[in-house]
């Protein structure tokens, strides 16, 4: 079954291909991918694409033949059954061939979810590069806590190497989106989530910001670039060199609600990620017993942040289940 | 003194583009225009006594339509406005806070406000007649229940000119919609407008429950009921249990901004990722509240015009309930990418696709209904076969979107919106049309014009592909949704164009059904027979318009089909079903009360908007004496007695 899928799936790829061979490829960018995730979603897409068309190719087939053939005419010779109201045989087919379709769909798309999981570590011998996402009104905050820089609206990586992405936010939900390399997950106050991607060959992707959060939200779209590693070297030295530092005071001025060309920061302040990321959820545990009454629920967030230090970047555990390898 | 009234003039009204003092000129001429006629036709009483205190289903039904197609008005002009910002990058035509208004208020506007109640008149006009009752189970309610949703409705509208809209968007997600992040009134609005028609709306549901399960004429068995009827019962079962979330859900959101509580701040231990969770508890339900019902409008039609019964009525059956029950299961596919794990999201993906299957097993039985059948292609039917291969592929990309990982994709993205109009479009709407163009000489005495009728169906449907196929594929070009403008370096221009243009012809698909209206009220001819159709149901076995008891006698259903068949019986030279003595009909009084304790509520709204206590106490207080004075009035009913039914059923006669 799995096999036939395969094929099937290759004869829509080589359709979509020709499709995109005629011009607007490299707008389509979800199905134009140049990472792992990216193109594993969309195998996904284009097997479910299948799965359904399977379906409903035969139905619009069937609608049209049935209304054009019983349609009234004055000298209709068409069978005409008005009282024909019921047929087991026919309900169990049409019963019958939508749940089979669904399960080998619910089958696909579990196995796929699983390894598709955002929080999971890429299959990949090059340790990842992490960095640290926070979506701000109206701007995106990147830090590379290992390079000790940072960067506004804008991202560099290098090509092949898996990126651990960690996200959150200092203002209203927002999801990271970069087509070309994967799918989106959110950016929330209060809790760290995990996203990896990887860029296999060099180029400038189109980044956002999908989700709304406000009056210029449309202006939070962010250029990801990947390069080979010596660029990568390069550009962060470039970076540390002849950039600003970012400091507290400076953070507090980039957090007002506001719209940011690129910027970028020749270091970061000890430490900001998490604080970040505990300064909305400080308040249910208290700070030095000083909120006798916080006793609210031992939520996942706090565990979440309690691992969320740069240095424990093999902890799988966060809000996500841990999973079991690829196979 | 005088600066201090001009500041608050600047604060209270809604001020600064020149559309705004557009708009504000033609509503307060309009306003102007209606009072004038009816001050000078005289016609006050017999608004106030005809319409305004009606309890009669079949005139609440009439002013749910009314209503509802004026909010269609707005909400189209909403969709315009955005389409003609997004036609071109880098457009100016509307500022980023303007077109997140005009988004929001478009959303909240088609759902609750046009959605709703244009489902709601149908109910009203159709219901009772098809199961052969003389009102709804709870009249007074019931007009209770149109005037919360009108109220409710207005003060939403007020917010346009007065306060300014709300702009968190349609469901109104926190924190934007927080004080912290929407200081203005516009969210208030939002909450109150909602609110009040909501408890409307829950209230209409209860009515259609005990309606159909109590009301049925003698005979007919549940499994023996119209399929429509059966489709409202499954749309009320589920109003019933999503509508409270809605309530409960707002009703914090209104303690966190009026009393800066903390259930859905960031700070203070509140999660906005809960009101999430809640508002799509009701929200996913909600869309099958509405497109249920069309489900059933195309059964109906589907089995008129094919000039044959309903196949696979139990399975049918079967379907509806069982889609309204997973439709509690599913909310979650709404935030797929929240990260909740892969567990969560493998349960939520496949509780959606499941729901495909009972939906498929449907489009199946419509097919097989047309099969050997004699298809007529009347405007009903047509809006109904448009719809059958629009919902097909909808419901295709509803499952693409179900599949998690993909969803990542596509989420947030103009594949998402083209596919959640291409189902409600596609469904609901044209559902709608279908049972308004059907149903209407029913209700009114004579047919919609069909030739207008058909431009107004080539229109909408061309107009439909024309707009909404180009967004699934701006949205696989990363073309996210709610975004103001964008630049031309993106490549997404033609496309957007071209969904413009297609946006356009839907507007003139809509004005030709205003002319198509307009047209029939003055030239269409009376239909005597009360059967234009040639209809299967109860509803057909009455003169159009219905008389005000509906049945002289209660009719004995005993069959699925019961008018079908008894005109079967009579052209095979049967005699007519004996009917039973005619005897004085209890019907319910006319009552001012839903109509002023509605606008009571429209008060307190008002005041709870502004936060003007003084406003908002009288209001309240004016809500508690309406209930009490209901309460302790017992003069609620009279009879009809069997002269007058003589009289009418014979005037009725002659017509026929």
């Amino acid at each position: 079954m799995m096999k036939g899928l395969r094929r099937l799936t290759a004869v829509v790829s080589l359709f979509a291909m020709a499709i995109l061979m005629t011009g607007c490829s490299d707008k389509l960018l979800v199905l134009n991918p140049k990472g792992a995730v990216g193109k594993q979603q969309l195998d996904l897409i284009l097997i479910s694409t299948v799965l359904c068309l399977v379906v409903i190719v035969p139905v619009l087939i069937l609608t049209f033949y049935i209304v054009w053939k019983y349609r009234h005419k004055p000298d209709s010779t068409t069978k005409y059954e008005p009282e024909w109201e019921h047929s087991t045989k026919l309900e169990a087919i049409w019963w019958g061939i939508p749940i089979v379709i669904i399960i080998i769909l619910a089958i696909v798309t579990a196995r796929y979810t699983y390894n598709l999981e955002p929080s999971k570590p890429l299959e990949h011998e090059a340790k990842p590069l992490v960095i640290q996402v926070t979506s701000l009104d109206w701007k995106w905050l990147f830090q590379y806590p290992e390079q000790g820089i940072a960067t506004v609206n804008y991202l560099q990586f290098p090509e092949d190497v898996p990126v651990r992405f960690e996200l959150t936010s200092d203002a209203p939900m927002n999801s990271f989106w970069i087509p070309q390399l994967g799918g989106q997950i959110y950016t929330m106050s209060g809790m760290a989530m995990k996203l990896h991607l990887i860029a296999d060959e060099p180029g400038s992707y189109l980044g956002m910001g999908a989700n709304f959060s406000g009056r210029e939200f449309g202006k939070m779209q962010f250029t990801a670039k990947a390069t080979s590693q010596e660029e990568f070297d390069t550009w962060v030295k470039q970076v540390k060199g002849s950039s600003p530092p970012l400091t507290d005071e400076g953070y507090e001025q980039l957090a007002i609600p506001s719209v940011s060309d690129v910027t970028t920061y020749s270091s970061i302040p000890e430490g900001l990620f998490n604080r970040i990321v505990t300064k909305y959820g400080g308040h249910n545990h208290g700070s030095g017993g000083e909120d006798a009454n916080g006793h609210s629920e031992h939520d996942a967030r706090e565990e979440e942040v309690a691992t969320e230090s740069p240095e424990s970047t093999n902890h799988d555990s966060s809000n996500h289940e841990g999973h079991t390898n690829h196979e | 003194m005088l600066d201090k009234i001009k500041e608050f003039a600047s604060e209270f009204f809604v001020t600064g583009d020149p559309l705004i003092y557009g708009a504000d000129v033609s509503i307060g001429l309009t306003l102007i225009a209606v009072v004038t006629a009816l001050t000078y036709f005289k016609k006050w009483t017999w608004l106030w006594r005809d319409w305004l205190t009606t309890v009669d289903h079949k005139k609440i039904g009439i002013m749910y339509v009314i209503a509802s197609l004026l909010m269609l008005f707005r909400g189209g002009v909403d969709a315009l406005l955005m389409r003609t910002q997004l036609a071109i990058p880098d457009a100016e035509f509307l500022s980023p806070e303007h077109y997140n208004q005009i988004f929001t208020t478009h959303g909240v506007i088609m759902i609750l406000f046009m959605a709703m109640p244009l489902m709601f008149g149908l109910f009203n006009l159709v219901i009772p007649l098809q199961i052969g009752a003389r009102d709804v189970a709870f009249p007074f309610l019931n007009s209770l229940s149109f005037w919360l949703f009108f109220f409710g409705a207005m003060l939403f509208n007020v917010s346009f000119v007065i306060g300014g809209s709300p702009d968190a968007g349609w469901l109104a997600y926190p924190p934007l919609s927080e004080m912290s992040h929407s200081p203005g009134v516009g969210q208030d609005f939002y909450i109150w407008g909602i609110q009040i028609s909501g408890i409307g709306s829950l209230m209409t549901g209860i009515n259609f429950v005990v309606t159909i399960l109590k009301m049925r004429t003698p005979g007919m068995k549940l499994m023996k009921m119209p399929m429509f009827t059966w489709s409202v019962l499954s749309s009320s079962l589920t109003i019933l249990l999503a509508f409270p979330i809605l309530t409960v859900t707002l009703a914090l959101l209104f303690i966190d901004r009026y009393f800066g509580a903390h259930f859905f701040t960031l700070d203070g231990g509140g999660n906005p990722m809960m009101y999430i969770n809640l508002i799509w508890m009701w929200g996913h339900p909600e869309v099958y509240i509405i497109v249920l019902p069309a489900f059933g409008i195309f059964s109906e039609i589907v089995a008129t015009f094919s000039k044959k019964r309903l196949f696979g009525y139990k399975s049918m059956v079967f379907a509806l309930m069982s889609i309204s029950l997973f439709s509690f299961f599913t909310w979650a596919h709404h935030f797929f990418t929240m990260g909740s794990g892969a567990n969560v999201n493998i349960f939520f993906a496949i509780t959606t696709m499941i729901i495909a299957i009972p939906t498929g097993v449907k489009v199946f039985n419509w097919l097989f209904t047309m099969f050997r059948g004699r298809i007529s292609f009347k405007t009903p039917m047509l809006w109904t076969i448009g719809f059958i291969p629009c919902f097909i592929v909808g419901g295709m990309t509803g499952v693409l979107l179900s599949v998690a990982p993909a969803d990542f994709q596509f989420h947030n993205s103009y594949f998402l919106i083209a596919h959640f109009h291409q189902v409600i479009i596609g469904g609901v709407a044209f559902g709608f049309f279908a049972g308004l163009y059907y149903w209407w000489p029913k209700v009114f005495g004579f047919k919609l014009n069909e030739k207008i009728g058909k431009w107004a169906f080539w229109t909408w449907n061309i107009g439909f592909y024309v707009c909404f196929m180009p967004q699934y594929v701006l949205g696989l070009m990363g073309m996210t949704r709610r975004v103001s403008s964008y630049g031309w370096d993106k490549g997404w221009y033609e496309l957007n164009l071209t969904s413009t243009i297609g946006g356009f012809l839907m507007g003139i698909g809509f004005l030709f059904q205003v002319w198509q209206i307009l047209h029939s009220i003055k030239f269409m001819e009376k239909d005597t027979t009360g059967d234009p159709w040639g209809g299967r149901t109860l509803e057909w076995s009455i003169p159009s318009p219905a008389p005000v008891y509906n049945f002289a006698t209660l009719p004995q259903a005993d069959e699925k089909d019961p008018w079908w068949e008894e005109k079967r019986r009579l052209a095979e030279g049967g005699a007519p079903k004996p009917q039973s003595k005619l005897e004085p009909i209890h019907m319910p009084k006319n009552s001012g009360v839903p109509f002023i304790m509605s606008a009571f509520w429209f008060v307190a709204g008002f005041g709870l908007v502004f936060d003007w206590l003084w406003m908002a106490i009288p209001g309240l207080i004016g809500v508690g004496a309406c209930m009490l004075y209901h309460s302790f009035n017992y003069n609620t009913d009279y009879y009809i007695p069997v002269d007058e039914i003589k009289r009418t059923e014979a005037a009725a006669r002659r017509v026929i």
